[in-house]
């Protein structure tokens, strides 16, 4: 990544943030089957005004919506090989990571940044649902190395939205590989004393579940959000059995001692500036929107939870 | 001898050689030897070529052949004073997965693996090696074990998977695959895998986390199934040739990836045709790894593990 992308980006993210939503679009909630009108539901940061369920949310605009006035800078991620088996099913698999971009304006299943939440310096990762299902690939597992390593550099927090099908089945074994590299990146910020905090979003399964998103300080889940390593089909295949209601939903889990807690998305900004302001030792921070940070290519990327606090 | 669909022309030829040895025990004076030792070399070159050019559909049915050696053969062969240690001080002791103490070689190490069984009853009573979460932790506990008292550890890797099953979900399935891996990382003591027959998904990854991972010559290693990979992507389990070749799940292939260290050579017709040589060959194959790991520090080895696993995926494979 280059100086410009660095420090210009974010300024035209916060530009664009709130303005991209078409005015006259509707939505019909999957769930209730309310008609929700596109601004209202973005507003209401995809979910729905009646029946409060959480649908799917883009990674770069949980990304906005997460940062100090939708404000970050993206983290530079190594590109990995490509098709490193000369993956082939039905298609090539170069042409479904193209379609995969076309269709999501993103270059891969997770995005990395750094920036301020409740004026707290943080990196975060997002794994987006929408490219491939969120699917483990060598470039996403290179992302939570290189998040992990840019909050050790930065001695920040690592807060990581997990959301996957599984494993990205065209690149193999190495897809199964990411389970013990981003074991490692977890590892590097447990060992600097750097707080993880895990939100799992639906759906959060397979060797995801089975990894970082299981490995958090702190787990959190949005409410509903599947949660498993097998998934419900598979399970009623080999026992033959309906599963109970709910079951390998968040708040399953967390009656099964699986989470720390269940959050609307809402409140979920708050309660992760919160805890980890707890974590860091810090003050109480201001709640609600705060006016974007001063951008000076000197002060954002480099700011450390001390200079945040302006001593 | 249980042959499998690809050996079909084999068992034809042995069980003529067979058939005419029959017909002389019964019928004196009749004199097959000559016949019957020509079938034996034509059956003998066959295998030799069948076993040469293994496709990956073929190899992914030799790793799970039921005749292959499992862990507690291996246990029973390479091992001495093996003692087992059990449960998970939580919920249960997991039979799919086997663990304790044992000497290879004299030298004193944890070995853990999972057992698929060899007849019904076991089958059964071992899960077919899928694991459920008190397996993995206490795999875990083991390993804390052998950690804080300077014991190697070896994994044995044979499963299908991790059992998908409602309680496996209930208590923490994957955070228990997690941990596990996360436990094999922080390992200082040596850590050494060997995949023997299937080593399935994140259930094998939960042990195979290894300074040095070897494999079996007919032995697989995969993100998922073929089985599976067939039904998700081409819409269609029969297509799970087709996917065992995609998934480039074969040795010969995860070595080219550098995803392995080692492969075992197995004798002519794979393990379960000479169980005793394969086994063996394993055991000099762990003792040598072994004997290279001895003289790094305990930091050493966690720094060569992470090493290992960070730099994975620098080269990809030909068309
Ligand atoms: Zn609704």
């Amino acid at each position: 990544m280059n100086w410009i992308s660095n420090y210009v980006r974010p300024k035209i993210n916060s530009l664009f943030s709130r303005r991209e939503v078409p005015e006259n679009l509707w939505t019909k909630c999957p769930e209730c089957g309310t008609m929700l009108f596109h601004r209202e539901l973005a507003e209401n940061l995809n979910v729905c005004t009646n029946c409060d369920h959480h649908m799917a949310i883009s990674a770069r605009d949980r990304l906005r919506t997460l940062f100090d006035n939708g404000v970050f800078a993206e983290v530079e991620v190594p590109q990995p090989i490509q098709d490193p088996l000369n993956f082939r099913d039905q298609k090539k698999y170069p042409e479904r990571l193209k379609s995969a971009q076309r269709e999501t304006g993103e270059k891969e299943a997770m995005l990395v940044a750094e920036g301020e939440i409740g004026r707290t310096p943080v990196v975060a990762a997002v794994q987006d649902f929408g490219f491939m299902g969120g699917s483990m690939s060598m470039y996403v597992g290179n992302a939570i190395i290189a998040a992990a390593e840019r909050a050790v550099k930065r001695k920040r927090p690592l807060i990581l939205f997990s959301a996957a099908g599984g494993a990205r089945m065209q690149e193999g074994i190495l897809s199964l590989m990411q389970m013990p590299r981003t074991t490692i990146a977890v590892d590097m910020l447990k060992e600097a004393g750097l707080p993880y905090i895990v939100v799992l979003t639906h759906p959060t399964t397979g060797g995801v579940t089975a990894s970082y998103a299981m490995l958090g300080d702190v787990q959190i889940a949005e409410p509903n959000a599947l949660i498993c390593f097998a998934g419900p089909r598979v399970i009623e295949q080999t026992i033959r059995e309906k599963l109970p209601e709910g079951f390998q939903r968040a708040e399953y889990l967390l009656d099964h001692g699986m989470l720390d807690r269940v959050t609307h998305r809402k409140h979920l900004k708050d309660e992760l500036v919160t805890i980890v302001r707890m974590l860091l030792g810090l003050s109480p921070a201001v709640k609600g929107d705060l006016p974007a940070p001063e951008l000076t290519p000197a002060a954002l990327p480099a700011s450390t939870p001390d200079a945040a606090e302006g001593k | 001898m249980n042959y499998l669909e690809f050996e079909k022309p084999l068992a034809e030829i042995e069980g003529k050689a067979e058939e005419l040895r029959a017909m002389a025990r019964s019928n004196k004076g009749m004199d097959v030897d000559k016949e019957a030792a020509g079938l034996d070399r034509k059956a003998q070159s066959l295998l030799g070529d069948l076993y040469k050019n293994l496709t990956p559909w073929q190899k992914c049915q030799v790793a799970r052949h039921p005749d292959r050696p499992h862990c507690k053969d291996y246990i029973d062969a390479l091992f001495t004073e093996y003692t087992p240690l059990a449960g998970d001080r939580n919920f249960a002791d997991d039979h799919a997965i086997m663990g304790g103490l044992a000497r290879l070689n004299d030298r004193p190490v944890m070995v853990i693996g999972h057992e698929k069984g060899h007849d019904t009853q076991s089958r059964i009573e071992r899960n077919f090696g899928m694991a459920r979460p008190e397996g993995y932790r206490k795999a875990i506990r083991l390993m804390n074990l052998a950690d804080r008292f300077g014991v190697p550890v070896v994994t044995l890797i044979d499963t299908p998977g991790a059992y998908p099953g409602k309680g496996a979900e209930e208590r923490g399935q994957s955070e228990a695959i997690a941990r596990s891996t996360e436990q094999c990382l922080r390992l200082g003591v040596p850590l050494v895998s060997v995949v023997i027959g299937e080593g399935g998904s994140g259930g094998a990854v939960a042990f195979a986390t290894a300074n040095r991972v070897a494999m079996l010559e007919h032995s697989i290693y995969s993100v998922i199934s073929p089985e599976g990979c067939a039904s998700i992507l081409w819409k269609d389990a029969e297509k799970m040739k087709e996917a065992a070749e995609a998934l480039r799940l074969t040795a010969q292939d995860l070595h080219k990836l550098g995803v392995i260290d080692r492969i075992i050579a197995e004798s002519v017709g794979g393990a379960q045709r000479d169980r005793v040589s394969t086994m063996r060959s394993v055991g000099l194959c762990i003792d040598d790894i072994l004997k290279q790991l001895a003289p790094m520090s305990r930091k050493d080895l966690v720094r060569d593990r992470r090493a290992k696993f960070l730099n994975m995926g620098q080269a990809g494979l030909a068309a």
